[in-house]
């Protein structure tokens, strides 16, 4: 896989209990896609970068199914938001927000994150 | 047997129909919408084994269809409307004084309305030799059974009578791999619905089609050998035929003796006499279908007129009130062996001072006249070669047509003008003439009923549903209506992209784009350019780019660059994901052959590994419960051992299985399982729209089941018979016929070229069956295109397979030998060495299966924090 020079060296971070926390390289990322990662308190965040280059994360397991995948869900975007799909019933989660799209009441829980000055929206 | 809840004998009146065919159950359909079989006792005295089936699609028995597939009687129907139905159990005797009918099980009903739709017989000539073993009629499923039997092992078939069903037969015949004659005592073939200029072009391409014809002589005598079974037949003209069967198709004759039996008036040449409301002499007793002669002095041999007859009578007992029955419209358009007939109206130009317009092209085979009358109405014409322009030429007949008739018979670019569209054609011309079905009522369909797609437009008005030659004129009208009314029909694959699966295809292919990035940006719906694409068009797009990826000249491999991010999950960790988010390993078993060693190969991981281990549906072994970063370490010890990723996760040919034919059953006639092996490498690892099946069988038993897959082949005395659109699953669809046959060398070809061109116009996720059913002309069409070549299209297509055969590599082998493919193979990435620890089992049965109380929890909390020092904030 070829490497953008610019990317080299960057780490992405989540806003965790107010501290920056890194999880990765940006290297570590494709754009669509995503990759797990273990919180110091032992859970599991899904951890994504978008085509235009700009990293989420998410809570990692599908709330539908209970099991630990939503990492290796497909990327999209809907109205302009982007979104992971679930690679076990396909339900879509807002990454800014991790509101499910197909069903108000769920929602995971989703992380500021940043890789150098670049910055996924606040969490509302 | 259905037998309702009795009901009070007194009370309801009793409603007995002897003759459940094609108009037997429009009758009792009609009878239900009118709520008729509510207030009164139906009883259906059936002389057939089967309930009613489309007898005007009989042919299609031999491309696969089956009779079940031919039934026209909705699941459940008879059981919701209380119907009793008595299957083999013809009336025999009538008695209309006491108001009684016998069946031949000894059942007597009494009725108060009796409905005869007896249909008819086949006509067969009293020849000599008639009754000989090999001669045969064509009219119930049974006749097909029965010829299809014998034809088996014989060489040579003659039908006698070239009309209309006599071609149908013959086809059937040829279709069997019988050489195949024709005997018309008329001077022309079809002589009652086409001209002799007609009949000179349908002859011409008939023969073309190694078919061997002859007219104005009849057949004079069968000879049979002393065992009683057909071996020629002798001519009029003193010539004769060798031939091992004979099917009798000179016409037919209504089924009347019940009726004459019972002293109903009958017509001098056959038929129940009855007047516009369907009444026989007898008013409790009525005739409907082919058995009736009507009002108009007429005995009609065709479906459609039978329905009116039909609803004629539900109407008059459900007292409504109609039109009755004075006469109907005997237009038929037909695809005789692979030729479109038509003829409609004044076909003959018997009006006075009526004159014929004429094109004929005799090299083409084409032959068209219109009948025009003295005042520029059109009143009838035949179409030999090229029907395209029956669905709007007949529901102009009656009315001057809005252009010159020389350019409505002209072919499209010979100096015709725009064609001519439905557009033009007053309200109430009837579209579909099997179902006396309006233009007007197709376009209040979608606009008082709301109906917003074709399928729910034929649910509505039946349009469509009969022989099924409105259906073009009628998708035009719908689409016509929607856009009319502001509905776009987007037929667009996303909110990404307006263009079909297809479009796409096309525009990859000639643009050569290699990226979905720049397909986005270049061809996406503007609002979706800068977007994230989303999970419907980027694994569409990227099996496209797969399928494509040989010929582009880029990299096939499904996880390189911006490829890996296309895929679906499955693809993308080249196994498949299970419910604990686990996953399963399917390695290739090409036809379900497998060694001993590599057996044990597959037990020792399987145990090594603790994986579950179960037989699949398509003869090969799934473990189950690997851990995505064991899938590398057991994929290293699977392609050392030789084995190769199975593609049970991609949308690529899953399996070819194959029965154990030639080289061990006894009835095997070819070596199935080497071709299933041959099939399954040569195509592995195609990318399509829809996962792909095959199977192979040793012989016509079919024991791989090879009529449930894509593409299926079965083994013949000669070689391979070829069929396509075959589905297990939800819809089963039995595979259609596509060549027989063939040679090795020309089964492959044909799939090779079946497979491009399915792959290159298929929607996404539409596996071949619901391709097949889709694409207008149906297999008729992908039989002129991969088998005769007709869009000149066959050369690319094998190129395009050549060029996959060629380029094939196995993923799991290039992925476990490079270090960047295998970074995605880890659980977490800050801790590459720490298992999922929600991904564990529990015993059963002695294996394993997923600890699902694991995943109930909200979260589960690792305890390998060890691992994450390295990594804290900063
Ligand atoms: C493993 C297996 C069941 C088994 O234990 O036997 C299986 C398992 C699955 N089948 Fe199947 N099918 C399996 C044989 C079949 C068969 C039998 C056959 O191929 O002869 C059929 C009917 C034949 C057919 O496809 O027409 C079959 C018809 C389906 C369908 C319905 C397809 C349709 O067109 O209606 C689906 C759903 C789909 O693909 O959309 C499906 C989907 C699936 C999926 C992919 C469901 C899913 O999304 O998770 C299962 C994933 C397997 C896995 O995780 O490994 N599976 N599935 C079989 C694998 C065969 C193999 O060796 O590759
Ligand atoms: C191969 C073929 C192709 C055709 N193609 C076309 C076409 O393209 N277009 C078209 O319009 N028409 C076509 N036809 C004609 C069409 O099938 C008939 O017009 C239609 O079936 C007539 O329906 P029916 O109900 O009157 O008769 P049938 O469908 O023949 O039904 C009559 C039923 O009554 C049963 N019966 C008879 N006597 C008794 C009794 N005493 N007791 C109980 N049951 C009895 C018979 O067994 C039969 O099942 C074709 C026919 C054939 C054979
Ligand atoms: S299909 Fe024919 S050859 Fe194959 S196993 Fe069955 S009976 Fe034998
Ligand atoms: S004309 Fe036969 S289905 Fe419409």
């Amino acid at each position: 896989m070829t490497m953008a020079p610019e990317r080299i060296d960057l780490r992405v971070e989540l806003l965790i209990d107010q501290r920056w926390f890194a999880v990765c390289d940006l290297t570590d990322l494709i754009p669509g896609r995503g990759v797990a990662a273990l919180l110091p308190d032992g859970s599991q965040v899904a951890v994504f970068l978008d085509r235009a280059g700009r990293p989420y994360a998410i809570d990692n397991r599908d709330p539908f199914t209970g099991a630990y995948v939503l990492s290796r869900g497909l990327l999209g975007s809907a109205d302009g938001r982007p979104f992971v799909a679930s690679p076990l019933l396909k339900q879509r989660f807002d990454l800014e927000t991790g509101r499910c799209l197909d069903d108000e009441t769920v929602t995971v829980q989703a992380y500021a994150t940043r890789a150098g000055d670049v910055m996924s929206a606040q969490v509302a | 047997m259905t037998k309702s809840a009795p009901k009070s004998e007194t009370a309801t009146p009793t409603i007995v129909l002897v003759g459940h065919g094609m108009v037997g159950q429009r009758f009792l359909e009609a009878l239900a919408d009118r709520g008729v079989t509510s207030r009164a006792r139906v009883v259906v005295l059936c002389e057939e084994p089967r309930p009613a089936y489309d007898r005007v699609q009989l042919t299609s028995y031999f491309s696969g269809r089956t009779a079940d597939d031919l039934s026209m009687v909705e699941d459940g129907f008879m059981e919701r409307h209380g119907i009793e139905l008595h299957l083999g159990d013809p009336a025999e005797a009538i008695d209309r004084a006491a108001r009684t009918v016998t069946a031949r099980s000894g059942l007597t009903v009494t009725y108060d309305t009796l409905v005869l739709a007896t249909g008819s017989y086949p006509f067969v000539p009293p020849v000599h030799g008639k009754d000989s073993a090999g001669c045969f009629v064509y009219r119930t499923v049974e006749d097909l059974l029965a010829i299809e039997e014998y034809a088996k092992d014989r060489a040579t078939g003659t039908v006698v009578g070239g009309g209309l069903l006599g071609l149908e037969a013959a086809g059937a015949l040829k279709g069997l791999g019988l050489t195949t004659h024709i005997v018309e005592f008329n001077a022309r073939l079809m002589a009652l619905q086409v001209d002799e200029g007609g009949g000179a072009a349908l002859r011409r391409t008939v023969e073309d089609m190694g078919l061997i014809v002859h007219t104005g002589v009849g057949g004079k005598e069968i000879i049979a050998d002393t065992g009683g079974a057909v071996t020629a037949m002798a001519l009029s003209d003193g010539s004769s035929i060798d031939t091992d069967l004979v099917i009798f198709s000179a016409g037919v004759r209504p089924r009347d003796q019940l009726a004459r039996d019972c002293g109903l008036d009958v017509g001098e040449r056959g038929g129940i006499t009855v007047d516009e409301r369907c009444r026989t002499s007898d008013p409790a007793v009525y005739a409907i279908g082919e058995c009736a002669l009507t009002a108009d002095g007429r005995v009609y041999g065709l479906v459609a007129p039978g329905y009116e007859m039909a609803q004629t009578v539900a109407d008059d007992l459900a007292a409504v009130d109609c039109e009755g029955f004075t006469g109907a419209d005997t237009s038929t358009k037909l695809k005789l062996l692979g030729v479109d007939v038509a003829s409609f109206g004044d076909a003959h130009g018997t009006a006075d001072g009526c004159l014929d317009v004429v094109y004929s092209d005799a090299r083409a085979g084409v032959y068209k006249k219109l009948v025009v009358g003295a005042g520029g109405e059109l009143l009838g014409g035949v179409l030999v070669g090229d029907a395209e322009s029956y669905g709007m030429l007949r529901p102009l007949t009656g009315s001057v047509p809005p252009v010159a008739p020389e350019q409505l018979v002209l072919p499209a670019g010979l100096g015709a003008p725009a064609a001519l569209g439905p557009s033009a054609l007053p309200d109430d011309a009837v579209i579909c003439s099997c179902h006396n079905v309006t233009k007007g009522s197709i376009r209040s369909a979608v606009t008082d009923h709301g109906c917003a797609t074709v399928p729910e437009v034929k649910k509505c008005t039946k349009a469509g549903t009969g022989c099924g030659s409105c259906v073009k004129t009628l998708t035009t009208l719908v689409n016509d209506e929607l856009e009319a009314s502001g509905i776009s029909v987007d037929k667009g694959l996303c909110g990404c992209f307006g263009y079909t699966r297809a479009e796409l295809y096309e525009i990859v292919r000639t643009l050569r784009i290699t990226t979905y990035a720049r397909l986005l940006e270049g061809h996406g719906r503007e609002e979706a350019r800068s977007g994230d694409g989303c999970e419907v068009c980027k694994p569409a797009v990227g099996s496209i780019i797969a399928s494509l990826a040989p010929t582009l000249g880029t990299s096939g491999y499904v996880l390189d660059g911006e490829q890996a991010a296309l895929q679906d999950t499955n693809d993308h960790f080249l196994a498949n994901l299970q419910r604990n988010g686990s996953y399963s390993i399917v390695p290739r078993i090409p036809g379900g052959e497998i060694t001993p060693e590599k057996l044990i190969v597959i037990g020792e991981i399987a145990r090594d590994f603790g994986l579950y281990t179960k037989i699949t549906g398509g003869q090969r072994i799934d473990l189950f419960g690997a851990r995505v970063d064991q899938l590398p370490v057991i994929w290293a010890k699977l392609v050392d051992a030789g084995f190769e990723s199975g593609h049970a996760y991609g949308k690529a040919l899953r399996t070819v299985k194959s029965c154990v034919g030639q080289t061990w059953c006894r009835y095997g006639v070819q070596d199935s399982v080497r071709m299933a092996i041959d099939l399954e490498l040569r195509y592995r690892g195609l990318r399509s729209p829809h996962k792909l099946k095959s199977a192979v069988s040793g012989c016509a038993r079919e024991c791989a089941e090879a009529r449930g897959k894509d593409f299926g082949v079965i083994a013949t005395a000669a070689g391979w018979n070829l069929y396509v659109g075959g589905n297990g699953g939800a819809e089963p669809r039995h595979a259609d016929l596509l060549a027989q046959d063939l040679n090795d060398e020309e089964l492959i070809r044909l799939i090779d070229r079946f497979l491009m061109f399915y792959i290159r116009t298929a929607d996404r996720l539409e596996r071949t069956s619901a391709w097949l059913e889709r694409i207008e002309g149906g297999l008729d069409h992908v039989r002129d295109v991969v088998v005769h070549d007709s869009l000149g299209l066959c050369a690319e297509l094998e190129a395009l397979m050549a060029d996959h055969v060629a380029g094939y590599r196995d993923e799991w082998a290039e992925t476990i030998n490079d270090p960047e493919r295998l970074r995605r193979f880890v659980s977490f990435v800050n801790a590459p060495e720490s298992p999922d620890p929600t991904v564990a089992f529990v015993p059963e049965r002695d294996q394993v299966k997923p600890d699902l109380t694991l995943l109930s929890g909200p979260t589960i909390p690792v305890r390998t924090a060890r691992t994450l020092e390295g990594t804290s904030s900063r």
